[in-house]
């Protein structure tokens, strides 16, 4: 097993399922998140929310989360340094002007740091108020799930007034146009590496993954920004 | 003048092979293994023999000028590979391949090896299919054939148009299996510079690596040369521009005879030149003539307005155009021998109805085709012919003619091999075009892949063993030997001697004054007078070569001039004795055209009473006249007949 | 009739492997259009070496695109600014009068420079031998008719096959990947019944070989397609993963 991980194809395999992982996380969160636009003053949303932190099987797959993460950045950093080491130290002082291959194809780590940035700052502000530090935004409120009355967090009330800064609404849609281009290339790329493409599906798989990765991007982007404009007050 | 003894076995045709098999010596498993092959050249000939004597367990070096194996020009080949299988069930058989290889070569080349090649073609198409070679196939899943010139059965088996190159790739990954399985040993950029002589038998080379400059000497008990052709000597030709004829005038200079040197194919359906900076010809498929009709303008006239740009050939009408190959050989048409087809187009050109900017060329032209069978299956059939034209002349064949002229391609002639591919040098063999064996005056299309493979998988295999069976005995040599200084020195002298003429021209000016000579008096069409002059000239060209060269850099490191002099040095007296061969040749055959010996219709006239032979050349010193030896050709079982195309 | 331009040729020359390499700047006045690139570099060398100078080194052979062995790396791109040519097959043409062209060897730490524009692709050679055959000695094999081969599975493999060995695909590389290289190879034996056979251990052997000697990892980018000579698809490299996937599950 060591052997087949420590391949170059191997490593690649790591990324891909490492990222095929994180985009399946990917459609939860977009999926919880459009409740955000529902206009019940955030009563479905909290109790998404309520239901993504109480449900023990989705409390055991978040560390997984934090290990395909991890695996993602650490690997991707790793091929890129080895790939820069196969390169060479020489350039081409006449650039490159080869036609046809997509600008985010040739710029994976710069996006991933994008994304990841990005990252930073929105785990500071939701996870760790959430789970560790608190906030008083997130006092309780009562809510029906199913007919019958719960206290759930006021997520929806943290959400809605980080959505309320301008600044971060901008820095989130960066983040997520950056995600979008991210995917972009990753979608098909993850399922080239563990080889389900022909000359057929490659061009499914890239129409694929650009709607996905846009309706991701645009999709995330659009909750802020509307947060920002229509849900405020 | 010594009495040739080519050791063809005893027996009928049929048997001649198998009789030799079943009494030739053998050696075994234990003794293999103390015996080193040295092969020069990896094309087909070269890597097949290699990868199989490395498969029987001797050791083996090999060579290549190239970065690698798979450079070898043997990859450039695009029609097919013959064999009589007769899979299509047209009526082939291993006698009508045979016969068709004679009567193709003109009735200049051996039964006993013509037949042998027709018995081992089936068993190349087996090992190649084993290997995975991907031949094209039919929809049932069998293979596929088609036909080529001078057959009247589909007999080639062909992998779209680049047969050459995935026969080459199959004995090349061959090849890299006995590389790691260790073997074969492989020295890359590598050339041959002299074979090492000890007791009258040849014990191995002395190498240049390419890139250090540092002379190597390499030990054997048996060298295998299997260099390619001398086509380059014409400077331009459908040759790669490294192929050479350089190792075999080592061994020419050894003691080895050069036979039939005069036996160049020329191509009718090249690129016609360009300009005088042109490296290379470039040859298009010789199926083009299965659908493309051949002509010039009927006038005078029209042919000069072309020429100075005033007319395009589509303005032609069609009773001024005139379909010469079809006019003169109505049976044939367009699809007369390469040879023939060749000396048509100079003759129009000579004649002032040549077209291009040069007038050195003649129209081929698929408007028939496509009004017949429309653009789409023209496409289909030669679409990437088409697109590649395009690419080097900037003219759609699709609307305007193609432009064609004929180019040195294949040189039947070579080192005198006998029977066992050995040459008149004990201990050295010779495979693949550089030996003269198997095509006579003139090669069949889809015949140069079957000898070369045929040569490296199936009777080296078998001869060299015969040769090494009396050799078990002899112990490695130390290249400390005085044998290997002394070739080592000579070669280092002759690089010396290279770098110390510090001259005015250019390797290449030269070679191209050569180029010139070969192809004005040497080429389609040769004559007493012009041949004498040839020899004078080339000789003027020699002379001024020794003197006058430029060869910037120095011995030491890679210095690609000081490569292209070396071999240019050889070229010089390959080409005088190609001169040589053909005024001595007063007959037409094949490849050969002696103006003096046509019919009355301008064909080629044999003179099979005086020059059913082969004229086999011995080296007898450095400004010496050579000396003529002659093998003569019986014919027990094929009947001489004069070709007729009408 | 005939066109010619004016050029300024930017050239990387490195007297050996060791040896730091530096831009030469040429003119060259009057080169006909129908010339190819290598006959252009043939005019400059002819003009150096009757300077006395030492010629520009770079590798050639059929000049017919079918040997693999001219590279060169022209304003930006792996054998030129033609599509699907090599450098031998590219023509004067596509360049404009008073154009600087810019000729650098192929970059890549799995391809050193002997000289000048010269690289060493040795490594190709080491990756066919760590596998790239079908272990048959010679004789002794089945008539060559005894297995058919479905048609599209005979010209999928022979199109994988076309490869010319040029190394293209891995100049054109950001990762100095060789994948497109060995995924033809693996592809191409892998869609033959002969080369099932050993197919998991080709796969296995071949890449391992090409992780030895210091490729890069392949990110999909498919500038190797782009610029390959013979259009060999990306689709064989999905394969060789394919290949290679399932021959070290099965260990």
């Amino acid at each position: 097993m060591s052997s087949t991980l420590g391949s170059s194809i191997g490593k690649k395999l790591l990324m891909s399922l490492s990222g095929l992982f994180l985009i399946m996380f990917l459609v939860v969160h977009l999926t919880v998140n459009s409740f955000l636009l529902i206009p019940d003053g955030g009563e479905f949303f909290n109790a998404g929310a309520h239901f993504m932190a109480t449900t023990p099987a989705i409390r055991l797959i978040e560390p997984l989360l934090a290990i395909g993460f991890l695996v993602h950045i650490l690997w991707g950093v790793k091929l890129t340094i080895e790939n820069r080491r196969a390169r060479g130290n020489a350039r081409y002082a006449s650039g490159k002007k080869t036609t046809g291959v997509t600008w985010a194809s040739q710029n994976m780590l710069v996006l991933g740091i994008t994304v990841g940035a990005f990252l930073v700052l929105h785990i500071a502000q939701f996870w760790v108020k959430m789970k560790l530090t608190g906030d008083p935004l997130l006092d309780h409120t009562t809510i029906s799930i199913g007919g019958v009355e719960t206290e759930v967090e006021n997520a929806y009330a943290l959400v809605n007034t980080t959505f309320s800064y301008l600044w971060i609404v901008v820095v989130y849609v960066i983040g997520a146009i950056g995600l979008a281009i991210h995917l972009s290339h990753g979608f098909w790329s993850a399922f080239q590496t563990i080889g389900f493409s022909n000359e057929i599906w490659r061009k499914r798989l890239t129409v694929l993954g650009n709607i996905f990765a846009w309706l991701m991007g645009l999709g995330f982007s659009l909750i802020a920004v509307l947060q920002y404009f229509f849900y405020q007050g | 003048m010594v009495k040739i003894d080519a050791k063809i076995p005893e027996g009928p045709l049929a048997d001649k092979w198998k009789n030799y098999k079943n009494n030739q010596k053998l050696v075994n498993p234990a003794n293999k293994r103390k015996l080193d092959i040295i092969v020069v050249g990896t094309g087909l000939a070269g890597a097949s023999a290699a990868a199989s004597f490395g498969e029987m367990g001797f050791n083996v070096k090999t060579f290549t000028i190239q970065d690698s194996p798979r450079r070898a020009h043997s990859i450039a080949a695009q029609g097919g590979i013959n064999a009589a299988k007769n899979y299509p069930n047209d009526g082939d058989s291993i006698y009508r391949l045979f016969y068709d290889t004679v009567k193709g070569g003109d009735y200049r080349a051996r039964e006993a090896n013509v037949h042998r090649l027709a018995e081992v073609s089936n068993s190349i198409i087996d090992q190649c299919v084993a290997q995975g070679v991907p031949f094209a196939r039919e929809y049932g899943g069998l293979l596929d054939n088609r036909s080529f010139g001078g057959a009247q059965v589909s007999r080639t088996f062909y992998a779209k148009g680049q047969t050459g190159q995935q026969l080459l790739l199959g004995a090349y990954q061959a090849l890299m299996r006995q590389v790691n399985e260790g073997n074969v040993e492989l020295h890359t950029r590598n050339e041959m510079v002299e074979i090492v002589m000890v007791d009258g038998k040849a014990r191995g080379i002395i190498s240049r690596n390419l890139v250090t400059g540092k002379l190597e000497r390499h030990f054997a008990h048996a060298v295998v040369l299997a260099t390619g052709g001398y086509g380059n000597t014409f400077f331009l030709s459908t040759n790669a521009m490294g192929s050479n004829g350089s190792a075999a005038m080592k061994a020419y200079k050894k003691g080895a005879m050069f036979a039939n040197p005069c036996f160049a194919q020329i191509h009718p359906t090249c690129i016609p030149v360009h300009g005088e900076f042109q490296s290379k010809l470039t040859l298009m498929s010789e199926s083009l003539r299965n659908d493309g009709r051949i002509w010039v303008p009927k006038k005078k006239e029209d042919a000069e307005a072309i020429r100075a740009g005033k007319l395009k050939p589509t303005e032609i009408a069609e009773e001024d155009r005139d379909y010469y190959l079809e006019r003169r050989y109505p049976a044939f048409g367009n699809l007369v021998p390469r040879d023939v087809a060749s000396r048509a187009a100079k003759e129009r050109c000579d004649a002032g109805f040549g077209v291009g900017t040069t007038g050195l060329a003649v129209y081929l032209d698929f408007k028939s085709a496509i009004d017949r069978l429309g653009r789409d299956a023209i496409e289909a059939r030669y679409g990437n012919l088409f697109q590649m034209y395009e690419k080097i002349v900037d003219d759609n064949p699709y609307e305007t003619p193609m432009m064609i002229y004929p180019a040195i391609h294949y040189t039947m002639g070579g080192i005198w091999v006998d029977y066992e591919l050995q040459t008149s040098v004990p201990g050295l063999f010779a495979a693949g075009e550089a030996n003269f064996s198997d095509h006579g005056a003139n090669r069949l299309g889809a015949s140069a892949l079957m000898q070369g493979l045929a040569d490296g998988y199936f009777v080296l295999p078998y001869t060299i063993q015969n040769y090494l069976a009396d050799d078990i005995a002899t112990p490695r040599m130390t290249t400390e030997e005085k044998e290997f200084e002394e070739a080592e020195n000579a070669a280092k002298g002759r690089f010396e001697k290279l770098m110390s003429i510090n001259g005015e021209k250019s390797v290449d000016s030269l070679h191209k004054e050569l180029g010139l000579v070969m192809w004005d008096f040497v080429g389609m069409a040769r004559n007493k007078e012009g041949l004498q002059e040839a020899i004078e000239k080339i000789q003027a060209i020699k002379k001024e070569f020794w003197s006058n060269v430029r060869i910037p850099g120095s011995t030491g490191g890679m210095n690609v001039e000081l490569e292209k002099a070396s071999r240019l040095a050889d070229f010089i007296e390959i080409g005088e004795l190609m001169a040589r061969d053909a005024l001595h040749r007063e007959e037409s055959c094949g490849g050969h055209f002696r103006e003096e010996y046509q019919t009355e219709e301008g064909e080629a006239l044999r003179q099979d009473d005086k020059f059913a032979y082969s004229g086999c050349w011995a080296y007898k010193g450095e400004d010496q006249e050579p000396e003529l030896n002659k093998e003569e050709l019986t014919f027990d079982v094929v009947k001489l007949v004069q070709r007729n195309y009408k | 009739m005939e066109n010619t331009i004016n050029i300024k040729l930017k050239v990387w020359r490195q007297a050996g492997p060791k040896a730091k390499g530096r831009f030469e700047t040429f003119e060259l006045k009057n080169i006909s259009t129908d010339s190819s690139f290598l006959e252009m570099l043939d005019i400059l060398n002819e003009q150096l070496i009757n300077k006395g100078e030492e010629p520009v080194a770079f590798d050639h052979d059929c000049r017919e695109g079918i040997c693999g062995m001219c590279s060169l790396y022209i304003n930006g791109r792996p054998h030129g600014p033609d599509d699907d040519v090599t450098t031998c097959q590219l023509h004067m043409r596509k360049f404009k009068d008073g154009q600087t062209i810019t000729i650098e060897p192929w970059r890549s730490a799995g391809f050193p420079v002997i000289k000048d524009l010269i690289v060493d692709r040795g490594a190709f050679d080491k990756i066919i031998a760590a596998g790239g055959y079908v272990s048959v000695n010679t004789g002794g094999v089945p008539d060559a008719n005894a297995l058919p081969i479905p048609k599209p599975n005979a010209d999928e493999a022979m199109d994988a096959a076309s490869c010319i060995g040029c190394g293209a695909c891995v100049a054109a590389c950001k990762n100095g990947s060789a994948m497109l290289f060995v995924s033809a190879k693996v592809s191409q034996l892998a869609l033959l019944p002969q080369g099932k056979v050993e197919g998991a251990r080709r796969a296995k052997n071949m890449v391992a070989k090409m992780d030895e000697l210091g490729f890069g990892n392949c990110t999909n980018t498919g500038a190797c397609e782009v610029e390959c000579p013979k259009g060999i698809s990306l689709a064989n490299i999905a394969r060789l993963n394919r290949e290679f996937l399932s021959a070290k599950a099965q260990d």
